[in-house]
């Protein structure tokens, strides 16, 4: 088990395209670490130059306080899980597991003590003699797993591993992941496009977008505290609705003013905050869960919205109302017994508590 | 929908309506198994034609006489297995095609990695060239072999001259001709193999090499341990087909020594032609090439059931 830390590392491909653009990260011993990002974000880059799979241009790796720049992947003493398994086809799955050790000369007993530990704690000791095309993609995925904790490695690597699965399986096999990470306790740095798995399993999460890191915190603090546009909008589903406004001051407070008919009270906590930016043009950011039915016993901070329905998406225990304000589609999370109906009016209630202010250029939270 | 629904009541109706042979043999005709074996006939009736019929005429001509007046049984083949020259003809057919197969597998091999390693475009450009000698007609690239191994006025002594050495009688010398038709065999094969495995390389999943490197192979373990297991079968595959050709070779050696010098680079087919057409004994040439076929099946079964088991293997 170890410290992870990349230093100002950039990637840098042929013609001069940057998929990493100098990052810099801690990763603690013991700590589960999830980057997040849309494709092409230099997630995946990022975790293969930690691997040792793709070279860095330029910066430093340091895994357990070693600078592993030019250490080959087999010296690393880290263990990956792929997307697709990555399992040896023609080797049954104890061959699979064992093939690590076997390559660091272990000896018989102990590959087998081994092999069939992390198969009891994976749950996949009948299936040791398979080959794996006769396994499930769930079981292809343990042996993959189980692969790595053999090794009992310094740093465990994820890449994607449920994007192959069917939606059950991978909410079950998410559950998995962290159950062995509460188990051996090994350094983990997992990849995932899907900022559920990334919320649900990390103790820190990374977000990034084109090559560089926009936050990195807990889960809770990306959700409640983003730092920009781009955090706000990528964590959370659905996703955060962004309205243009303008900040103006009407009688003693500041207002958000959305349109003619919808200007909703800053709260006076953050007056002070966002007096700077008065009669600037901004981006009014609120969760659909703070978009809610109304009822008349409000809260401080809690502001009436009439709404024209759009769209209506009851979901079992919640329902999904969609209006269009300005042009923007605007989502709001209602109770099911609100008996919401498609071109009928709906009244609202913004928690104005929970609103983000950004900037239009930068996309900064203010 | 209801159109659709009354239609197909009526089609039923007038079914179930029709005489009974008349039905049944309707009924006949529609089976997947009829269809599909009247798909299949236009290419069993050439099979037959062109395979099966010869086959079964060569096994009926083996067992004549000289003449082919009368039936001497297996008189042919005990006739033939007694004869030096025919046990040097078994003895050269097998040295020059296990020899050239193995050797056309393991450039091939090597090749195909180098290849492999050779970025995008170059790649296209060095498979073109590299096919070449299997895309020209091998009689004329073989005359062109002949010339350059002619011991007066060829290119091979002249370059061995120019270093002061003295000229080889290539084709001349019994061994020194069996390796030169192994050679001109290799050197027209060697593409063949190395396009299979390229392609085979290029089917091994990257991840495969990613996941042995960090469980900590290197690169000839890799080799041994992924890649070839990976390539069994095509191995299999192209060193059967190539051992079945080699063997059946005709070309290279008619051309390049007609079997000689005194039978030493004859194989089955050579041999074959020379006794069959050339001196007019059609049985013999007949029971002759008919000695291939019990040692090719043998290796054939072998292969084939290793191939259809490491498929089901790996077949994910």
């Amino acid at each position: 088990m170890a410290e992870v830390r990349v230093r100002k590392v950039v990637k840098e491909y042929e013609g001069g395209v940057q998929a990493v653009k100098g990052i810099d990260l801690d990763i603690k011993d013991h700590e589960f670490v999830v980057l997040v990002g849309p494709s092409g974000c230099g997630k995946s880059t990022t975790l293969r130059m930690i691997a040792g799979l793709e070279e860095i241009s330029s910066g430093e790796i340091e895994i357990d306080g070693e600078v592993v720049n030019d250490v080959p992947p087999r010296d690393r003493d880290i263990a990956m899980v792929f997307q697709n398994y990555a399992l040896y086809p023609h080797m049954s799955v104890f061959d699979n597991m064992a093939f690590g050790l076997k390559l660091r000369k272990f000896s018989k007993e102990e590959i087998k003590k081994r092999v069939d530990e992390a198969a009891r704690i994976l749950d996949i000791a009948p299936l040791l003699d398979r080959k794996p095309r006769a396994l499930s993609g769930g079981q292809r995925q343990r042996v993959a797993m189980g692969r790595a904790i053999v090794r009992n490695p310094k740093v465990f690597l994820f890449d994607e591993p449920l994007s192959n699965l069917d939606a059950k399986l991978r909410v079950q096999m998410r559950t998995e992941i962290k159950k062995v990470h509460q188990t051996v306790k090994t350094t983990t740095v997992y990849v995932t496009h899907d900022q559920i798995e990334a919320m649900t399993l990390a103790d820190r999460v990374v977000v990034m977008n084109a090559g560089i890191i926009e936050q990195v915190g807990s889960p809770q603090e990306l959700y409640h505290h983003p730092k920009t546009r781009f955090v706000a909008g990528f964590i959370g589903s659905p996703a955060m609705n962004f309205m243009p406004c303008t900040v103006v001051e009407v009688g003693a407070g500041l207002h958000i003013k959305i349109n003619d008919k919808i200007v909703l009270p800053v709260p006076p906590d953050r007056v002070e905050r966002y007096r700077p930016f008065k009669n600037k043009k901004m981006i009014f950011g609120l969760r659909p869960e703070h978009l809610f039915e109304y009822t008349e016993q409000g809260k401080p901070g809690w502001t009436r919205v009439d709404m024209l329905t759009d769209v209506v998406e009851p979901m079992g225990m919640e329902t999904m109302v969609h209006f269009f304000v300005e042009g923007t589609a605007i989502c709001a999370r209602v109770d099911p017994a609100t008996h919401a109906a498609p071109n009928e009016w709906l009244a609202l209630t913004a928690d104005m508590n929970q609103m983000h202010l950004m900037e239009v250029d930068s996309g900064k939270v203010v | 929908m209801a159109v659709g629904a009354s239609v197909s009541t009526n089609t039923t109706g007038r079914r179930d309506g029709g005489s009974q042979p008349k039905s049944s043999l309707k009924k006949f005709s529609q089976r997947r198994s009829t269809i599909a074996f009247a798909l299949c006939l236009p290419l069993i009736l050439l099979v037959s034609a062109f395979v099966i019929y010869p086959a079964f005429y060569a096994l009926y001509l083996s067992m004549l006489n000289k003449k082919m007046t009368a039936f001497v049984g297996l008189n042919n083949f005990t006739f033939l297995l007694k004869r030096n020259t025919f046990q040097l003809v078994i003895y050269q057919s097998c040295l020059f095609a296990i020899s050239a197969v193995l050797i056309k597998a393991l450039l091939g091999f090597i090749i195909a990695h180098l290849m492999h390693n050779i970025p995008g475009k170059n790649q296209r450009i060095w498979r073109g060239l590299l096919l070449v000698p299997w895309v020209i007609p091998l009689a004329l690239s073989t005359l062109t072999w002949w010339w350059m191994f002619d011991s007066s006025y060829s290119a091979f002594n002249w370059i061995l001259n120019q270093f002061g050495f003295e000229g080889v009688p290539w084709l001349g010398v019994g061994w020194i001709a069996r390796l030169c038709t192994i050679a001109v065999n290799v050197w027209y094969g060697t593409p063949f193999f190395m396009i299979m495995y390229l392609a085979a390389l290029k089917s091994v999943p990257e991840q495969l090499y990613e996941a042995a490197s960090i469980d900590g192979a290197n690169s000839v373990q890799k080799l041994l341990f992924v890649t070839l297991p990976m390539m069994r079968n095509i191995i299999s595959i192209t060193v059967l087909f190539s051992l079945i050709v080699t063997f059946a070779d005709f070309d290279i050696v008619r051309i390049l020594t007609a079997g000689g010098p005194q039978d030493n680079t004859h194989v089955f087919a050579t041999y074959a032609f020379q006794i069959g057409i050339q001196s007019g004994d059609i049985p013999l040439g007949a029971a002759d090439s008919l000695f291939m076929f019990p040692m090719l099946a043998f290796a054939a079964f072998f292969v084939l059931r290793g191939v259809t088991k490491r498929t089901k293997e790996i077949a994910a």
